[in-house]
């Protein structure tokens, strides 16, 4: 989902840029106001585990590869905000130092998994665990829908923005001048692998850390910025 | 917290057990990821390079491209796993350093403004 230098036109690339900035100060103001100091190397966790978790490159015997993000998890224990600055890190990181993202994709890369990702995977694991307490199974299984259908909304934007790149940048011979798929193959295939395989690792993933941590430290998760227990 | 301390073990782990994300692809024959290929690749596929994809590709040169040491290519898994390891480990140091110099920007330990 690391869309690449070249893929995007600098309409979209600046698009998303422009929609990034007052995102990431306004995410900035919200970890201020509300993230303990001793909540600072939860987060340090939190995006070293995006990181990780974003290397763990699972095939499609004889097709593609894709991975899943971790970002919702980082968005249920320490807030959607804090999960925004957490994964853009692991990204900007990741783009500069090991070529994974293109740098004049950061806006659309951070907008696609560090903004839309943690977001509705907050937003529908909280609906869904609403009021459920500490030990309820309901909180891991809202954790699973809420990374499966996370991924999957951030890998349909992303095949959107591949998509409508020929409908953007074309030559006068007809030939695309970035990503040459359009909206008829570049969407069915970014959410198709996703919601086949991807998908499904971050829900595991998700749920399976989720139940861990309910268990094991339950305070993690009544702390300020996060979804408390009941 | 013993739970952060777990979770940093955790993380580690993660670091040691990362080139099965690059040998898993391998075994089972699987490309790159969808919407990441190179400019041979892109060949291949649409029969063109697209001129503005040929000329914005090149714009970065990450120090440590693809998670693998400059001219270690060819090298074979155990070389790419070895980097792929390292890497881990590099991306992680500065990932977690970036986040913890953010930390002290954006929260100070104030204690006259903390209840």
């Amino acid at each position: 989902m690391h869309i690449p230098d070249g893929y995007l036109g600098p309409t979209t690339c600046g698009f998303f840029y422009v929609v990034m900035l007052p995102i990431w100060a306004f995410a900035s103001r919200i970890v201020k106001k509300t993230l303990d100091a001793k909540q600072v190397p939860l987060l340090a966790i939190g995006a070293a585990f995006s990181f990780m978790i974003m290397m763990f490159n699972v095939p499609i015997p004889g097709g593609t590869t894709g991975h899943a993000v971790g970002g919702v998890l980082v968005a249920i224990l320490l807030g959607p905000w804090a999960a925004c600055i957490a994964i853009t890190v692991a990204l900007v990181v990741q783009a500069l130092l090991f070529g994974d993202g293109g740098i004049t994709a950061v806006g659309a890369n951070c907008f696609n998994m560090a903004f839309v990702l943690p977001f509705t995977g907050y937003y529908i694991y909280k609906a869904i665990g609403y009021n459920a307490p500490c030990d309820s199974t309901r909180r891991v299984i809202a954790a699973g829908i809420a990374g499966y259908c996370a991924l999957n909304i951030a890998a349909g934007l992303t095949g959107f923005e591949f998509g409508i790149q020929p409908l953007l940048h074309k030559t006068a011979n007809g030939q695309a001048l970035y990503c040459p798929y359009g909206l008829n193959v570049a969407l069915p295939v970014m959410l198709g692998e996703h919601l086949l395989v991807f998908g499904w690792v971050e829900a595991i993933v998700t749920a399976l850390v989720v139940k861990y941590l309910l268990k094991q430290a339950p305070e993690l998760f009544a702390e300020k910025g996060g979804y408390p227990c009941k | 917290m013993q739970v952060t301390r777990k979770l940093w073990i955790g993380l580690a782990i993660l670091i040691v057990l990362a080139p099965i994300g690059l040998i898993a692809p391998e075994y089972f024959k699987a490309g790159s990821a969808w919407g990441e290929w190179g400019a041979d690749e892109m060949q291949e596929l649409v029969g063109y390079i697209p001129q503005g994809l040929k000329k914005l590709a090149g714009l970065w040169s990450a120090p440590i491209p693809d998670y693998a040491f400059k001219g270690w290519e060819e090298k074979g898994l155990p070389h790419l796993s070895f980097a792929y390891i390292l890497s881990a480990g590099i991306g992680i140091g500065i990932t977690v350093a970036v986040i913890m110099l953010i930390g002290t920007i954006l929260v100070r330990k104030d204690k006259n403004s903390r209840k």
